[in-house]
């Protein structure tokens, strides 16, 4: 019984353990924070920028499908959805930015809800086919409606003044805060992988009849994950109008649901840190093959289908096997 | 076993409990009293309508007609997750064990269920260290104290079955409902299931679908013979196997 007990101990290799926090997860995370520290000073920051809205964005949709397995094809409406709140509320109502990221955070994550709502007793590809179809109808109500402008979208949003002292029209001050509000969600989603809540969401993904037995009412699980999701997802896309200053089509656009996915898949689905490396390099793609055209569409396809091929678990995923930690 | 049956002493009851699928009736009008405290298996030969009468009681198929009562309570209506609140807990033919996490982990998450708070998003998951100790427990109950950070997809196929009914025992329930829990194990296996079955028998009432006649012998109480969906004979090991019909549709049908 003492030998079970010492094992029975977290143990910082052992996956799940509770209430340790692997070491090499601080150490991955400083790497992480010192790399993002230094990296204006070498790289333009509109474009770090760009990359740390995606990771989280991306970190978000990983919630959802590495972590209780459902996969959502109508992510975009939340981003995008937020995108346009944002847009709206700071440039139309002149909303300070941080207030406006609120609004396009809660925005989206009342949308999460009514779309988990309706689709989170659907299994599988049922699930993903309604969550396409909603984002499909927000579509349509932002091409449509009079305040999302169009085909032009929101535009000259303005930056403005956070918390009536930080002056966002700086860019280094713009890209501190942004830096902040990627860790801040990021961290965030570390905590509910690593919560009693994230444990029973790894049961449900491992096990659904299972946990059903035991009694747990797996329906209002996933759909607190699903709301949460789309909040962390709808923040990411508040972020990026207050960014590029702009909320367009693009942002709520099927193929945006389809760039998350990828994001995630390439950087390693249900690994801390795959879905912001993922971010990275398809972001770094888009910028520096932006000459050749739509032919980057072309090359984001032949790195899906050798990722797919190759290495399933994706880049954080193989590393982490390599390395025989959980990264 | 011949006294009259009380209604405090039955605590699980169907009446006329019907399922059809598509105009084939697979358990057709059975009326079943499982006592309060007993070991109850059934049991039939293959499609006599076991296992479809074992999700209808634990509420994963909806009956066409029909009651189930739990202590005289109608819960032909509440569903799977409400009725392991009230203390009737199933076990799976396919071991149900969460695969990715470890043996201690598999009991923590039945017994998170009871501790509550398991939507805190927000909360360190080092609250849940207060439970290893019980966990630690449990697992020692079935033999697997020196398998607890083992993830459960490594553990030999018997052991699984014992770290199912650990996580099952967690819950504390008052009726066990096992669903073939020898199935597919060799003699070995199959001896220290039925050893441990008996030993969390104590103060609770199992009701199980067994396919294993020898280990029903030793085991149960009471013991239902279905066929084509219909209770063919009801009673213990030595009246049912005397029985000329369950001979016939049964033993005779080449089942070891």
């Amino acid at each position: 019984m003492a030998a079970a007990r010492d094992i029975a101990e977290p143990k910082g290799r052992m996956a799940g353990a509770a209430g340790a926090i692997p070491r090499h997860h601080y150490a991955a995370f400083a790497v992480m924070v010192a790399l993002l520290l230094v990296a204006p000073l070498f790289v333009y920051p509109i474009f770090l920028m760009k990359v740390l809205c995606f990771a989280l964005f991306a970190s978000a949709f990983n919630l959802l499908i590495g972590y209780v397995g459902l996969v959502s094809f109508g992510h975009a409406a939340f981003f995008g959805g937020a995108a346009y709140i944002t847009g709206h509320t700071a440039k139309v109502w002149g909303f300070p930015p941080e207030l406006a990221i609120l609004a396009g955070t809660a925005a989206a994550a009342l949308l999460g809800l009514g779309f988990g709502l309706l689709a989170i007793r659907r299994q599988g590809i049922y699930f993903a086919m309604i969550t396409l179809a909603l984002a499909q109808m927000i579509f349509f109500v932002s091409l449509q409606a009079p305040f999302t402008g169009g085909e032009d979208g929101i535009q000259a949003v303005p930056r403005g003044v956070m918390f009536g002292f930080l002056d966002l029209g700086d860019i280094e001050t713009l890209y501190f805060v942004v830096l902040a509000i990627f860790l801040g969600g990021f961290l965030l989603i570390y905590r509910i992988i690593h919560s009693p809540f994230g444990h029973v969401l790894r049961a449900i993904r491992e096990n659904e009849p299972r946990a059903v037995s035991l009694g747990y009412k797996v329906d209002h699980y996933k759909l607190l994950a699903f709301v949460l999701s789309a909040a962390l997802a709808g923040l990411a896309g508040g972020t990026k109008t207050i960014v590029f200053q702009l909320a367009s089509l693009t942002d709520v656009h099927w193929t945006m649901s389809g760039e998350v996915i990828l994001m995630t898949l390439l950087g390693g689905l249900g690994t801390v840190f795959g879905p912001a490396v993922g971010a990275l390099v398809l972001v770094s793609l888009q910028n520096y093959l932006a000459q050749i055209g739509s032919w980057v569409t072309v090359v984001q396809g032949t790195i899906f289908v050798i990722c797919v091929l190759t290495f399933r678990r994706g880049i954080i995923g193989e590393l982490g096997r390599l390395l025989k930690r959980s990264l | 076993m011949g006294h009259a049956e009380t209604a405090a002493d039955v605590i699980l009851e169907t009446e006329g409990l019907t399922k059809e699928f598509r105009g084939f009736v697979a358990v057709k009008g059975v009326n079943l009293k499982t006592r309060r405290g007993s070991i109850h298996a059934l049991i039939g030969p293959n499609g006599a309508g076991k296992t479809t009468c074992f999700n209808l009681l634990t509420k994963f198929l909806v009956p066409t007609r029909g009651r189930i009562l739990y202590k005289g309570r109608d819960i032909t209506h509440a569903r799977p997750a409400d009725i392991a609140r009230l203390g009737l807990v199933r076990s799976f033919q396919i071991s149900a064990v969460f695969d990715h996490l470890s043996a201690l982990e598999n009991v923590r998450i039945a017994l998170q269920r009871a501790r509550g708070g398991s939507f805190d998003f927000w909360r360190s998951d080092g609250v849940l260290r207060d439970l290893n100790a019980r966990a630690v427990d449990l697992l020692d109950a079935v033999g697997l104290a020196d398998f607890a950070a083992t993830p459960a997809v490594e553990l030999p196929y018997g052991r699984k079955r014992a770290l199912e009914i650990a996580t099952t025992l967690a819950l504390e329930p008052e009726v066990m409902l096992l669903d073939e829990p020898t199935a597919g194990m060799g003699h070995e296996d199959i001896s220290r299931i039925v050893a441990l079955i008996r030993a969390v028998s104590a103060n609770r009432t199992i009701l199980m679908v067994e396919h294993n006649l020898s280990v029903v012998a030793d085991l149960s109480d009471t013991i239902t013979v279905l066929a084509r969906g219909e209770i063919l004979a009801e009673g213990d090991y030595a009246s049912v196997s005397r029985n000329p019909d369950v001979v016939q549709a049964y033993m005779g049908s080449g089942n070891d």
